[in-house]
């Protein structure tokens, strides 16, 4: 995290993401039409909406996978708007994907391991000068990334290939990698999406512990019960704006938000 | 005759170890970071000429020639091959993989026809003779000459191998693989994925032209048409056959196809009449081409592949693994998905 986003962090005034008239188009479709979205820190926001909603474009947007059209994103009172998502993840705000990414030919644990930032043993001529100090930074990852793997249950994995876990197991990676790197806010597209009832459950837990440690969480996710469970407060969004905000259970019954879910089949 | 295989034995061990470093250089770029570099020769060249220009001595009507030892000439061709490579990456390592791939082959085309027509520079059509060559005092002696200059090659492959082993296991080398990979996930953890593509296009080209180095001053004398495409064919087929990803790989790769390169043109040699022999050497390419689809077939990731567990810092720690602390209940949690 950057000195500038650490003083503003203290004054704890500027919301840790802050985006304002975010409007995305490809060719004549505005897949974000007009959003604005603040989320405090320390809190676990659901991200509701039908498919096609303009959800993941946000989120690539908030990421910086994707540049705005118009609009602008700050974090923690940092203006990120043309920024890439490495300088995001750099101020604390870092994504898994819908579809999970792993490093297919590398181990599970090397995968974890690629997470930390700022190593010296990224740089070329460190592994020369100071082999001491890379080799030391690295024992203390390899610790940190086992304890990772322990959190989301892939120990007894940690050497196999990536490629070789199943679609649950992956999106439980991705959640290790990104641990690894120590963000404050951590965006997650669809963490249970296609995942069996045990993980599901396994996913619901170690979120909630996350929360609980104070990273501030934000969930795309289809499953109400699951928002239900974990979020304080649901966005809904439909055609690339949104439509509503509050409780669970508030947001469910807003008829807007039905009629957007029905809309489709209507 | 035994003097006469020995110092034939030399000479061969010391070509393939020439080519065992533009594989290493290569195996930086490819194996490891997945940058599709087709103008391998054009970095070879680039080596070679730098090298020649420092260490000749002045010649009329020649521009350069400015008599250094052969070390600063090695150096030099490995510098500024790589400050190129760094120049060239800058315009295009944002490009695609098969993007990239017309990129490097278009600068070799126009490094081939720099040297082809920047006469006062390059010599032209003809090329630059008389570079020394070292432990030229040896000349008449050709065993010691020979073993000599395969010392020097294997030592600088060694070095070579261990300082690249060291990159290839280090966190360095992780963010590269997980470059290659998946260069958005990459990206979302915070790798700024172009400066390391750049990183380790500009590292690859800088070995690629130390090599150049090395075989103009083993050779003796360069020419642009030294430098062709079929050299690149050969690189290639080199590393994907030793094993892409893996350093041995490399080497081994290049002494193997380098065998059967030698081998077949001996064989051409001894079976084809004296007018037919020009056509019939197309023969080793077309050798060279099969021997690369069989790897492919039935080994595709090479004879020795990369390993599984990389990082060097792991090795030592896999013994002392703790229990871990959540139980794992189920042997699949998720069994849906595979």
């Amino acid at each position: 995290m950057s000195e500038q986003a650490q003083a503003a962090s203290k004054t704890g005034e500027a919301p840790l993401i802050e985006a304002r008239g975010l409007v995305r188009e490809f060719g004549g479709l505005r897949a974000v039409d007009g959003v604005s979205i603040a989320l405090e820190h320390g809190e676990m926001v659901g991200l509701i909406g039908p498919n096609g909603a303009g959800k993941t474009t946000l989120f690539n947007l908030l990421a910086g996978s994707l540049r705005p059209s118009s609009g602008r994103i700050r974090i923690c009172g940092v203006d990120v708007s043309t920024a890439g998502p490495d300088s995001r993840l750099r101020l604390g705000v870092g994504r898994t994907f819908q579809i999970p990414r792993p490093f297919a030919a590398m181990t599970v644990l090397e995968n974890v391991l690629t997470g930390r930032q700022n190593q010296t043993g990224e740089r070329i001529a460190m592994n020369f000068l100071q082999p001491g100090r890379v080799a030391a930074e690295e024992r203390r990852a390899v610790d940190k990334a086992r304890a990772l793997l322990d959190f989301v249950t892939l120990s007894r994995l940690e050497n196999e290939p990536a490629r070789v876990l199943s679609g649950g197991q992956r999106k439980l990676l991705e959640l290790a990698r990104i641990l690894m790197a120590d963000p404050q806010a951590i965006l997650l597209d669809e963490p249970a999406a296609g995942v069996n009832p045990a993980l599901l459950e396994l996913i619901i837990d170690r979120l909630r512990m996350l929360n609980g440690d104070g990273k501030t969480i934000l969930l795309i996710e289809h499953n109400m019960d699951m928002v239900g469970r974990l979020c304080g407060r649901v966005v809904a969004m439909a055609s690339g704006r949104l439509l509503a905000e509050g409780a669970p259970a508030a947001v469910a019954a807003n008829p807007d938000v039905v009629a957007a879910y029905l809309g489709e089949a209507a | 005759m035994i003097g006469a295989l020995l110092s034939y034995g030399a000479f061969f061990m010391t070509t393939a170890l020439i080519y065992a470093i533009v594989c290493l250089g290569l195996n930086v770029q490819w194996g490891q970071t997945g940058l599709f570099n087709v103008g391998v020769a054009g970095f070879v060249a680039i080596g070679a000429y730098v090298s020649a220009l420092l260490t000749t001595p002045a010649a009329p009507g020649r521009f350069a020639g400015f008599d250094l030892p052969i070390a600063i000439g090695w150096l030099g061709g490995a510098v500024i091959a790589g400050l190129l490579s760094f120049l060239l990456g800058a315009l295009t390592i944002r490009l695609r993989a098969d993007y990239l791939a017309i990129a490097t082959f278009g600068a070799a085309v126009v490094i081939h026809l720099c040297m082809l027509n920047l006469q006062s520079l390059t010599g032209g059509p003809f090329g630059i003779g008389f570079i020394p060559r070292p432990f030229a005092s040896y000349a008449g002696e050709p065993l010691e000459f020979g073993f000599l200059n395969l010392a020097l090659l294997a030592g600088v492959v060694l070095m070579l191998y261990l300082s690249l082993e060291r990159l290839l296991r280090s966190p360095w080398g992780r963010v590269l693989r997980a470059i290659r990979e998946d260069e958005a996930a990459a990206l979302a953890l915070g790798k700024n994925s172009i400066r390391f593509r750049l990183q380790a296009f500009a590292v690859g080209g800088a070995i690629m032209g130390l090599a150049g180095a090395a075989q103009a001053h083993f050779i003796g004398f360069i020419a642009p048409d030294n430098y062709q495409p079929t050299l690149t064919f050969q690189v290639w087929a080199m590393l994907i056959v030793g094993g892409s990803g893996n350093n041995r790989g490399a080497v081994l790769g290049a002494i193997v196809v380098w065998a059967v390169w030698a081998i077949s043109g001996g064989a051409i040699a001894a079976i084809f009449p004296a007018g037919e022999q020009a056509r019939a050497a197309s023969l080793q390419i077309v050798l060279i081409g099969l021997a690369l689809c069989a790897i492919l077939l039935w080994r595709p990731r090479g004879i020795l592949g990369e390993v599984k567990i990389v990082s060097r810092h792991l090795a030592g720690l896999s013994a002392q693994r703790a229990q871990p602390s959540f139980a794992v209940k189920d042997e699949r949690l998720d069994g849906e998905k595979t």
